[in-house]
């Protein structure tokens, strides 16, 4: 029985008719020949233990230097005495989302107030310093961590921005559309990297002399607002999407443009986008290395780094392959998640 | 409509803090800065090693990077207390005009164009330096004027690529230029096979040939085809902040002219010599005319040691880079080095 | 008169309320302008540095890989911003043409009833459009290109294509009086044109199927050998040759297809092709399986549904998402410059800038160019969009 039900799985789905077998088998062949190599060269041939490049076979992967260079990697040139004030941030982060999944939903717009107003002081004052804590400097962050909070700036920049964009693109007022309408338009217009390099370069040009705003901000702002065109454009969709008789029930109500917008239009609309918002945080997320293009030194550009270490030369792949993982998961999941909130809420909406 | 009047409240809140931001600015106090900052921001390349290279627990090391530890040890009486930025040859004029560090220690070639085009000041030469070309020993080729029809791997965006192209016009050579945004980029494409030719400063082919996988398989050809004075720089904004840079190198220089070392320093405290007693900071005033406290050029040869010292421990023939003194001896030994004398 | 009263007054206070907050925009535009113009004014003072566009009319001094038009060191700047221009134009136009068909071909697969092409499609889409761009490529550039043959060792398939670290090299046709075939296929073009409006109207009025592919295949070549006999067209092809000299082994003649292109291209293509694969698969998914049974039921076959029926209407789902696709290709294709590709960003913006110092005016002409590109192209896939929507009845 078992047997009769593997073989019609198999024929319907690999052998149904006679091309679909030739390339089902040719794809069998290929995989039954690379994956095992892989393997060898990444698990079972591979070094995992030692300190020195001279502790590598050459036959597989040379996990020894992301172990070595590990701490780099994800801290960047943080003083290691005060690596605890990174990860608390992270703990507090982690602790803070994942308690919203066991509280009761009305109680969840506090976190998400926390999160937005008063995490972001609090990790703030932890990474930077202040209040007693040695202040670092920004340019000694650097690493998967600088990745995280370039993503989390720009998130919690970008996404408010992002809807008074959105609104003013569609507010009736003249200048207020045409002024949205630019901007948002420019900022979509142009690559990322003029926007980086402008940031990074001309920016302080245009600031008086002695201010000087410090480089990471300046590109981490940069980011933020190109993200928030993007953002405005999803919001935009979800805004055109809602039916006309929402306005007018919630202007029937008595309610001024910013209740109407804020308590009505604006939870539904951002409900209906949440893929495509989920989608331009994921952008945001794939775009921060781009920072090493002004020398700001985020994962991918520490593995840059290490990997042109004399003593570490020739180990581009392992390197390439750790970063690509990591993004590859964090991309992955959150991609995973949103198509969830995306069944969930289509289900339930109006 | 309460809430558009708090609302635009809020905005001319913004405004005016912005004004005042904005009126409200200091420049040109770049050693206050330093000393309110506790730490000096010094921009180094990407990793040449023996110049400014650092290592998988983040120290930096070499010949620019002990600059820096001198300028630190003669504001803030701490070599250790200084912040080194990774700098592409692209950006490293701007990031020092832009205020993000204080001094550029970044085999950087003094040119009259950057001097006087680039608003910034070199203040003197810590390595001299020419361009040259490395090539594979199996290609077996003695000399550049040989090079036709090449492929030429450099970083981009610094006087090379320029000395380059007048040197096979002048020749007559055809090439094929590779360039690259990172100094590490064009010599693993070199290594990799992608050019016949990597060309840069030559103490800059010496510590980038350590990063080939074999490197007794290259060798320097012997042209040398520009002159390329290192040196660091600073913004030329601040007159007094150019003095300690400037004379902070001079006391380096001077330093190994007369003998002294981070070794013997102290036992010379007793010494009759004016010019050592100078250096040493036990007469005259000379650290008023910085602005600095008198033991400043004390400081610098006690915590990082003098232009020689400097010299031997990261680039000399002791080390891999393994660059001879040639032009940069002491005058006095056969080489170039000058320095105007410190009183 | 009570009611009028009030609605006077209700219309000043919009007027007021509508009035105050673009008048606080406004004042916050021109005052950050203002001070912006202000203090670049103070900084290139301070900084010996003066505003202006002149520096275009003078010598780069520098080379620059390849370009499609004649360039040297001694050319001006204006022209090395042409060579980078065309450059970017050349890889986005060839990022776009690759990453449409793989994701085309992608994006069907993504829906086959054959489980391994099905999988294997998740796991090309899931990977490629997850892994940031500039990873893939430095990934190929670094790790795959790397990997080739030195050109001692190159890989040659019979003097047609040869590959190894320093490029592919592939033979080059040139050809004797080219625009004999130029003007043919300008002929067939219009021809086929005129053809397929006429088939759609027949089509309508009468319900008669033209075969307009077959027919238009066999006018154009007629066409062409009519042409290339009168027109005494010819060509010889030019292959790759090698050339040593001393130790350096080198390959000259031929299309040059240099590594930092390649790995630009193929990255540049593989990662839009998943983002097209899936709007490709959302498209045909958005189409009713009612739709299917119901050409059936009218006796159209299996192609005549596929082309008349689904494509047309996939294709206006898939239109807009990828034309945002096609941007963001040519505004991606600017990361050139983390492997030295010649484009605009790295040439222009990266290597001119750095041997001028003029940030503002450099870093604003390629905001300005790319911004032009960008609207242009959304602009004529507008157009095009509009064009399918009318089909629609």
């Amino acid at each position: 029985m078992q047997i009769e039900n593997i073989k019609n799985w198999l024929k319907i789905n690999l052998f149904s008719s006679w091309y679909y077998s030739l390339i089902s088998i040719i794809i069998i062949y290929y995989f039954l020949l690379i994956f095992p190599k892989f393997l060898d060269w990444a698990v079972f041939n591979a070094t995992f233990i030692g300190n020195e490049k001279s502790d590598c076979k050459s036959s597989g992967a040379c996990w020894v230097f992301i172990k070595v260079w590990f701490n780099k990697l994800i801290y960047g040139f943080y003083p290691e005495k005060d690596l605890w004030r990174i990860n608390l941030s992270f703990f507090i982060l982690i602790f803070t989302i994942s308690l919203s999944f066991f509280i009761k939903d009305k109680f969840k717009i506090y976190i998400l107030f926390f999160l937005i107003l008063i995490f972001p002081i609090i990790a703030f004052v932890l990474i930077k310093g202040g209040f007693g804590l040695e202040y670092i400097e920004t340019r000694e962050w650097g690493g998967l961590s600088l990745t995280f909070i370039l993503t989390f700036f720009g998130i919690i920049f970008a996404f408010p921005l992002g809807i008074l964009l959105a609104l003013g693109r569609r507010s009736e007022l003249f200048f207020i559309r045409y002024f949205s309408l630019l901007f948002i338009e420019f900022w979509r217009g142009i690559p990322l990297i003029t926007v980086i390099f402008a940031a990074a370069i001309m920016f302080p040009i245009f600031l008086p002399q002695g201010l000087n705003v410090d480089k990471l901000l300046r590109v981490a702002v940069g980011i933020a607002i190109f993200e928030s065109a993007y953002i405005a454009e999803v919001v935009r969709g979800g805004l055109q999407s809602l039916p006309k008789g929402q306005y007018e029930a919630a202007k029937s109500l008595g309610m001024g443009y910013w209740k109407m917008n804020f308590l009505v239009i604006l939870p539904q609309a951002i409900k209906a986008v949440i893929p495509g918002i989920t989608n331009t945080f994921i952008a945001l997320f794939k775009d921060t290395p781009l920072i090493i293009l002004v020398g700001l030194l985020e994962l991918l550009g520490m593995v840059n780094l290490a990997k042109s270490n004399s003593y570490w030369l020739g180990l581009a792949v392992e390197g390439y392959l750790f970063v690509g993982i990591i993004f590859w998961f964090f991309s992955f999941i959150l991609s995973r998640y949103s198509q969830n909130l995306e069944k969930k809420f289509s289900s339930e909406r109006y | 409509m309460k809430k558009i009047r708090i609302n635009s409240f809020a905005v001319l809140a913004f405004v005016v803090t912005f004004i005042f931001t904005t009126f409200n600015a200091n420049a040109n106090q770049t050693r206050e800065n330093v000393i309110k900052r506790g730490s000096l921001n010094c921009g180094v390349s990407q990793g040449v090693p023996g110049f400014s290279n650092a290592d998988a627990s983040g120290k930096w090391t070499g010949l620019d990077v002990d600059f820096c530890r001198a300028l630190a040890a003669a504001v803030l009486g701490d070599p250790n207390k200084v912040k080194y930025t990774p700098l592409s040859a692209k950006d490293r004029f701007e990031v020092l005009k832009a205020g993000d560090i204080d001094v550029l220690a970044r085999n950087t070639t003094w040119t009259l164009a950057r001097d006087g085009g680039l608003a910034v000041e070199f203040i003197g030469v810590n390595f001299y330096d020419g361009q040259g070309f490395l090539v594979r020993k199996a290609a077996n080729i003695n000399s550049a004027k040989k090079l036709n029809n090449v492929k030429v791997c450099l970083e981009t965006g610094t006087t090379t690529e320029l000395n380059l192209r007048d040197y096979f016009n002048a020749n007559k050579l055809k090439y094929e230029q590779i360039g690259f945004t990172k100094a590490d980029d064009a010599v693993a494409a070199y290594d990799a096979g992608r050019c016949e030719v990597y060309t840069t400063d030559k103490s800059g082919i010496a510590a980038n040939r350590t990063k080939t996988k074999n490197p007794a398989d290259h060798i320097i050809l012997p042209e040398t085809i520009s002159k390329e004075p290192l040196g660091p720089v600073v913004r030329g904004n601040d007159e007094n902040w150019v003095n300690i840079a400037r004379w902070t190198l001079n006391v380096m220089i001077e330093a190994e002219e007369y003998n002294v070392t981070k070794k013997n320093i102290d036992s010379l405290k007793s010494t009759t010599d004016p010019v050592i007693k100078r250096l040493l900071g036990l007469e005259g005033d000379l650290g008023k005319n910085l602005n600095l406290d008198n033991n400043w050029s004390y400081n610098i040869v006690k915590l990082v040691g003098n232009y020689g010292e400097s010299y031997e421990a990261n680039v000399g023939t002791k080390t891999p880079v393994n660059l001879p003194r040639a032009l940069n001896a002491s005058w006095r030994k056969g080489g170039i080095l000058y320095a105007p004398p410190v009183r | 008169m009570f009611s009028s009263n009030f609605k006077n007054n209700l219309k000043k206070n919009l007027e007021f309320f509508n009035l105050l907050p673009q008048l606080v925009l406004i004042f916050i535009l021109i005052f950050l302008i203002y001070s912006f113009i202000i203090n670049t004014e103070i900084n290139l003072k301070s900084r010996n540095l003066n505003f202006g566009f002149d520096f275009l009319n003078t010598n780069t001094g520098f080379d620059v890989q390849f370009s499609l038009i004649s360039y040297d060191g001694s050319s001006s700047f204006l022209r090395v911003y042409f060579v980078g221009l065309l450059n970017t134009l050349l890889v986005a136009i060839f990022g776009i043409f690759f990453a449409t068909i793989l994701g085309f071909v992608i994006g069907v697969s993504r829906l086959s009833s054959n489980w391994i092409i099905n999988k294997l499609s998740l796991v090309y889409v899931e990977i490629f459009r997850n892994v940031p761009l500039i990873l893939q490529i430095l990934f190929f550039y670094f790790v795959v290109i790397r990997s080739f043959p030195n050109p001692e060792k190159s890989f040659i398939i019979l003097n047609f294509f040869i590959a190894n670290l320093q490029g592919i090299y592939i033979p080059k046709f040139l050809f004797v009086n080219f625009s004999s075939i130029l003007f043919a296929l300008l002929i067939s073009l219009i021809g086929i044109i005129i053809l397929k409006r006429y088939a759609n109207k027949i089509f309508y009025d009468k319900g008669k199927i033209i075969p307009v592919i077959k027919i238009s295949l066999f006018f154009t070549s007629v066409i062409l050998i009519l042409f290339s006999l009168i027109g005494q067209v010819s060509f010889t092809i030019e292959f790759p040759k090698i050339v040593k000299n001393f130790g350096i082994i080198n390959y000259v003649g031929g299309v040059k297809l240099v590594p930092e292109f390649i790995a630009l291209l193929f990255s540049l293509s593989l990662y839009t092709s998943a983002f097209i694969a899936e709007n490709v698969r959302a498209g045909i998914l958005s189409i009713n399986k009612g739709q299917k049974e119901a050409s059936r039921s009218l006796g159209l076959n299996d192609s005549q549904t596929l082309k008349l029926i689904i494509i047309p209407q996939a294709l206006r789902v898939i239109i807009p998402p990828t034309t945002n696709q096609y941007l963001n290709l040519t505004k991606n294709s600017s990361l050139a410059t983390t492997i030295g590709y010649p484009d605009l960003a790295a040439v222009f913006a990266g290597t001119a800038l750095s041997q001028t110092g003029k940030a503002i005016e450099i870093i604003f002409i390629v905001m300005m160019t790319y911004l032009t590109i960008s609207l242009l192209i959304s602009f004529i896939l507008n157009l095009y969009n509009k064009k399918i929507a009318i089909i629609e009845r």
